[in-house]
């Protein structure tokens, strides 16, 4: 029937089309009139429509419509949505991720470079023998065979790309379409690139449009790229994305397309192809898993019990159907008949998070234990351990097959305990286990796109512990491991590269250097660059592992290989690589390599040459200061190729000589920097950055020589150098505009830095802010080294002037003008004077900003310049500014305020507490209220401050107010930062000292009592700096009183400051000793473990400051209490009673300890003997030769002798 | 597993200082360890040399050369 209709509409169409063509030649009265044709459209209305429908294909014919309506949003925000490269990022969290560190997946932050490894492949491993494994001989063929292929595919590229030119270039170019000219009836599809116009509603031809396969992930529907019926069986291929959480490694296998497609989105409005190809997915995919279908469920055909419960009784009869009638068995066709939601037909549902029901994810692995995680992707590699089979009836490489799993899978997601034991196992079974099933196991793992840093550290931990074991019967899977441990190499992460370094180091140790080579040597000249780039980091690696000298006759025949300049490429990229490896390491073997890759430098291949200037510049930089002989031989062609060479080979030979040019004698390094600064200055204008690098860097290198006249450089160098480089675009691009301003601090070293200065201190007048900068780093930098000597007279006043204008015009933040601002200032000292009345008038103006940055700025500027201030004698002026700051004590920006603070605390250091304006006792009491502040530097500064004070003017301020101060201070003492809180209680000990310690130590002892315990540590802190700075006879009783107030804590603060106290005063203890004694020795025989480890500790710090002062009688005593303690086993106990007991040894001298501990060498009990030995090594490496004396008289017995005879002799 | 305890570093302890023992030494271990210091001392010590050499009735150098012989054997008997 379909046949018969589609050939009556052929019919129509043909009939149409030929009315359609008489017409135009006809006058009819309707083409009669006609129309403005440059104002009205009278072309083909109807161009860029299907002129019929056809009927011919089951589905695509309703190509998914790109907007639900005709007028969709503009252009821009669909292609925004559509997103420009949105194919390699298509999650925009994931840069977030990575930035916060919680995507550690290796693979998504891999470079396009770096994920070439992915192309890669495990070979089968090498065997000598030949059974089974691949031969040298084979790999080395197979090598060969992909050059060729290589090579006959650029061929046949290059000639298509020829043909295509040609052709190109044979056709007119076609006009872009414009909005108006609508005249030319141009079918969209027929356009290379359609371009949708948004006035034409109607897409003309989407399936065009649709074909540009631009996903992103909104549109989590698979789109059919083209309209045919090919796509309809197999699953569309995705990026991953953060919304399916199970990457599958290879290809689009089942789960992919399953769990893309939202299973909702059947059975809303419009069911498009592309979600009836899903659907059909889903039923292809469910059925052969035999799991209950809603889908066929909802489309069964309903039964005829159904049917008559549904239906009346009366009034329907059951009715043959037609003999033509035959049912449609296109799924697709069923879902568009019945386009029902999949579960229940209550609207649209959320699909669930879980679509991936076809595996239920393990938390238990049998013979493994619970996990903490299991990813999707480890199914891939251990869904073996979860097939339920018992290992009874396996044979043993099975076996073991399997207990590598376990093993590796504990490793991998195991808790640390786990981790640790699988490790140890599969370390010390190795052997048993033998290198295939481990190699096999963890190399694959090593190759999954989902590694993470931290998996990826343990299986590489894994092989190198493994390759210990196994040593050379690793063999046959060196070429594998390499293959999966060279792209650490070139890892971004430096602990990854140099783990990588340390694999392929114990590999070659492992492997031996014959079965090294001869498994990298078809790798030297592989096709793949990045295979060769690999393959000569790991070369070097073996190279410093296995000695140069090892290597190297190796590498000489790889650098003259005839057969392919790869190898000769490799093998100088080699070179290179191990000149950075070993740095100075190199300088034995200096002459042979560069023997080795001297000629390279007449290659007749450019990368060759390339390559050999790089790794020579690499040799002469490992080798500076010395190894200029070795160089000889390749000075004349370095020198003839700058001449020779252009462009990326130009800026490597430049580089190399840049290299060895420093490491000339004099003369040599003149002549030799005349010859080159031509072609240097000449690139100065060269556009390419990377040259401007490096041409920049060797202007640096030549100038540092000493070997270069002051008057060529200036007379030479400078004119062009400043011309090209001073320019507004250098410093638009970080690393140039580092690079020009140490280039120029170099300059100005040889120079002199007013010559230089004179040439840029104009710029300090530019508009362009970065330039500015730029200018401002220079000159500091300049001035910072060299000084501000040979600064005078007009220059002076310019630097000056161009410095004012520069910190007055400074936008942001940044340190780089205000520095340079104070440099220039400290730099000219007291030349500064004239200028500072003009400095200070700016500096009250923008102290009196509005912006808080402004002001911010300024009073920083203030704390740098005050003592040049001083210097100059300009009292009076810092005095305004003083009083100034004063006014703004009350500033609400807390980072302007640590400043303000900053710049008084700055100008009382200078200026002095008598002479301070405002006067001191002024300015404490603003200062007590902002203790309170809760920002760090606002609390650093002020304490500063106050410190100071204290320190220096505590007169000037009543004692209450200083009490007043103490109770703010206690708060500071738990402040986050270490500086607050060490400021904190030195401000302790200064007030103390002001106004006598009893106010202040109550003070503390009653914060002894509060619950926190960092406050009460920083409380035993302060007491013990009060003791130190007041003398102890004023603090002990009263502490020593206190340590009868029953309280833990109190009596554990009290021991605690005592032992602070006794390190702070070290000897002045011995007249304390004996008053603490009967103190310590209570609390050696408390109960609390905490008041014994206290009391240890003042003993070590006491024993230690009393050494040599005669308290032996009061130490030893305390040593007899102190040592039943040695059983300890908590961790800080245990320490703290040995380092006690090596105090007293200290002051007793070690033969006493060696009596006691003589005592328990020898126990029948091991956990005492364990003590004691650890006692008696610790006395041995403290005090070997004096223990000769001291070791017990042990009489002879059998053959032994045991007695020293010489020891009893007496004259 | 214990950072501060028991055997925290023993082994490179060990490896350091010969000399040093454990739970395990025996007698004989130490007594060795003891006479080579001692012998060591005797050695590197001029002031002892010389007392044992006056009491000996040897020269400081024979004494010395005894001392050295006799670590020689101990050596050979370890």
């Amino acid at each position: 029937m379909s046949d018969n209709l589609k050939a009556q509409l052929e019919a129509e169409r043909r009939r149409r089309k030929e009315l359609a063509d008489s017409s135009t030649g006809s006058h009819s009265l309707s083409t009669d009139v006609k129309f403005d044709t440059d104002i009205y459209n009278t072309s083909d209305k109807f161009a860029g429509y299907d002129m019929s429908i056809d009927t011919d294909t089951t589905q695509d014919t309703v190509a998914p419509p790109t907007g639900r309506f005709g007028i969709t949003a503009p252009r821009e925000l669909i292609e925004e949505l559509h997103g420009e490269g949105a194919e390699d990022d298509d999650d925009p969290f994931k840069a977030l991720q990575r930035t916060r560190g919680t995507n550690r997946v290796i693979a998504d932050r891999e470079s396009d470079y770096q994920k070439r490894r992915h192309v890669r492949q495990l070979s089968p491993e090498r065997t000598d023998s030949g059974d089974g494994g691949v031969s040298y001989s084979e790999a080395m063929r197979k090598n060969q065979l992909d050059r060729e292929k290589a090579d006959l595919l650029a061929k046949i590229k290059k000639a298509q790309d020829t043909a295509e030119e040609k052709r190109v270039a044979g056709e007119p170019l076609q006009p872009t379409k414009r909005r108006w000219d609508v005249e030319t009836p141009v079918h969209p599809s027929s356009t290379a690139a359609p371009k949708r116009n948004r006035w034409d509603q109607t897409p003309a031809d989407v399936g065009a449009v649709a074909a540009t396969p631009r996903r992103n992930r909104w549109d989590e529907t698979p789109q059919v790229a083209s309209g045919s019926g090919v796509a309809f069986g197999e699953t569309p291929k995705r990026v991953r994305s953060r919304w399916d959480e199970t990457p599958v490694m290879v290809g689009g296998s089942a789960a992919i397309g399953f769990g893309a497609t939202p299973a909702g989105n059947i059975g809303m409005a419009t069911p498009s192809a592309a979600q009836m190809a899903a659907g059909a997915s889903i039923l292809a995919k469910q059925q052969p898993q035999g799991q209950p279908d809603a889908m066929e469920a909802r489309n069964l055909f309903q039964t005829d019990e159904e049917l008559d419960s549904l239906l009346p009784k009366d009034g329907y009869a059951i009715m043959e159907p037609p003999p033509t009638y035959v049912p449609i068995r296109t799924p697709a066709r069923k879902l568009m008949a019945t386009p029902a939601p999949l579960r229940g037909s209550d609207g649209f549902h959320i699909p669930e998070e879980t679509r991936h029901v076809d595996f239920d994810i393990p938390k238990e692995v049998p013979g493994v234990g619970a996990l903490p995680f299991f990813k999707q992707d480890d199914m891939q590699f251990f869904g073996k351990l979860l097939d339920g089979q018992s290992e009874e009836d396996m044979d043993l490489a099975e076996k073991h097959e399997r207990q590598v799993l376990r093993l590796l899978l504990k490793i991998k997601n195991g808790t640390p305990p786990m981790r640790k034991v699988a490790m140890r196992q599969i370390a010390e079974r190795a052997r048993e286990f033998g290198a295939a099933p481990i190699f096999n196991q963890t190399l694959p793992l090593l190759m999954s796109p989902s590694l993470e840093e931290q998996e990826r550290h343990l299986l590489v931990k894994v092989i190198d512990r493994v390759m210990f074991r196994l040593g050379d019967l690793v063999r046959p899977f060196v070429h594998k491991i390499l293959v999966v441990i060279e792209p650490m190499l070139i890892d971004e992460d430096r602990y990854a590269r140099s783990e990588g370094c340390e694999i392929i180091s114990n590999l070659a140790k492992a492997a031996g250097l014959p079965a090294m080579i001869a498994t990298m040597r078809p790798d030297i000249d592989h096709v793949d660059e990045y295979v060769r780039n690999t393959t000569a980091r790991a070369l070097s690696v073996v190279a410093s592992a296995l000695g140069i000298p090892a290597l190297l006759p190796f590498l000489k025949a790889v650098c003259m290989s005839k057969k392919s300049w790869q190898a000769r490429q490799t093998g100088v990229r080699v070179v290179r690589q191990i000149a950075i490896l070993v740095r100075s390491g190199v300088l034995p073997h200096l002459r042979s390599l560069v023997d080795c890759i001297g000629h390279g430098l007449d290659d007749e291949h450019l990368p060759v040459r390339t390559a050999t200037a790089l790794a020579l510049a690499a040799l002469a930089e490992a080798a500076a200061p010395y190894g200029i002989e070795s160089f000889d031989s390749v000075l004349k062609p370095l020198w003839l190729g700058i001449r020779k060479h252009r462009g990326k080979g130009l800026a490597a030979f430049l580089k190399a000589i840049g290299f060895i040019i420093p490491l000339m004698e004099v003369e040599y390094a003149n002549h030799y920097t005349r010859e080159v600064m031509v072609i240097l200055i000449r690139e100065f204008q060269s556009p390419d950055e990377y040259m401007k690098n490096i041409v920049l860097k060797v202007i640096k290198q030549c100038v540092a020589t000493p070997g270069v006249p002051v008057q060529y450089i200036k007379d030479e160098v400078l004119p062009e150098y400043f011309r090209n480089f001073w320019v507004r675009r250098m410093a638009l691009e970080r690393r140039q505009y580092h690079q020009v301003v140490e280039t120029t601090v170099e300059l100005a070293n040889k120079v002199g830095g007013a010559e230089v200065i004179n040439r840029i201190v104009l710029d300090l007048k530019d508009e362009s802010g970065v330039y500015r900068n730029m200018v401002m780093e220079a000159i500091s930098r300049i001035v910072q080294s060299l000084g501000a000597m040979d600064i005078e007279g007009r220059l002076e006043e310019l630097l000056m002037d161009g410095v004012l204008y520069a910190f007055q015009e400074q936008a942001g933040e940044g340190q780089v003008i205000l520095d340079g601002f104070g440099v220039v200032v400290n730099g000219l000292g007291t030349r500064a004077k004239p200028y500072l009345q003009q400095i200070t008038s700016a500096l009250l103006w923008r102290l009196n900003n509005q912006n808080p940055m402004v002001r911010q700025q300024a009073a920083d500027l203030v704390a740098q310049i005050a003592p040049v201030m001083k210097s100059c004698g300009e009292d009076e002026l810092m005095s305004r500014i003083s009083v100034m700051l004063y006014e703004y004590l009350g500033e609400e920006y807390p980072e302007v305020l640590g400043s303000i603070l900053g710049a008084l605390k700055s100008i009382v250091n200078v200026i002095g507490m008598t002479d301070m304006q405002p006067p001191i006792a002024d300015l404490l009491p603003r200062l007590t209220p902002i203790l309170k502040n809760r920002h760090e530097k606002v609390q650093e500064n002020c304490l500063d401050l106050i410190g100071r004070i204290a320190d220096r003017g505590p007169e000037y301020v009543s004692a209450r107010e200083w009490m007043r101060n103490c109770f703010s201070l206690l708060d500071l003492l738990r402040a986050h930062k270490k500086a607050i809180r060490r400021a904190a209680v030195n401000t302790f000990g200064y007030i103390a000292k002001a106004i006598g310690p009893q106010d202040v130590l109550a003070t503390l002892l009653n914060n002894l009592k509060v619950q926190e315990r960092q406050n009460r540590v920083c409380t035993t802190v302060a007491i013990a700096i009060v003791a130190e700075t007041c003398a102890p006879f004023t603090v002990l009783p009263a502490l020593m009183n206190e340590y009868r107030v029953p309280e833990l804590n109190v009596q554990n603060g009290v021991l605690k400051s005592m032992s602070f106290l006794f390190e702070y005063i070290g000897a002045m203890a011995k007249d304390y000793v004996n008053a603490v004694t009967p103190l310590l020795e209570d609390a050696l025989v408390d109960r609390d473990l905490v008041h014994r480890q206290q009391a240890a500790s003042a003993i070590k710090h006491m024993a230690l400051g009393v050494a040599g002062m005669g308290n032996e009688d009061a130490v030893l005593h305390l040593l007899n209490h102190l040592w039943p303690n040695i059983f300890e086993t908590s961790p800080h106990s245990i320490c703290a009673v040995l380092e006690a007991i090596e105090s007293c040894r200290v002051c007793l001298g070690p033969g006493r300890i060696v009596q006691y501990s003589l005592q328990g060498l020898f126990h029948p009990a091991r956990k005492v003997r364990e003590v004691y030995w650890r006692i008696y090594n610790m006395t041995f490496v403290a005090s070997q030769p004096a223990l000769v004396a001291y070791y017990p008289r042990i009489e002879n017995d059998g053959d032994n002798v045991y007695r020293r005879y010489e020891l009893d002799y007496i004259l | 597993m214990d950072k501060f305890g028991m055997h925290s570093q023993t082994e490179q302890l060990h490896a350091r200082h010969i000399g040093t023992g454990n739970a395990d030494t025996t007698k004989h271990q130490w007594l060795t360890n003891q006479h080579r210091d001692t012998l060591a001392h005797y050695v590197s010590d001029d002031s002892l040399a010389t007392y044992i050499s006056i009491a000996e009735g040897e020269s400081a150098a024979r004494t010395n050369h005894a001392a050295r012989h006799k670590r020689k054997q101990q050596k050979i008997n370890e």
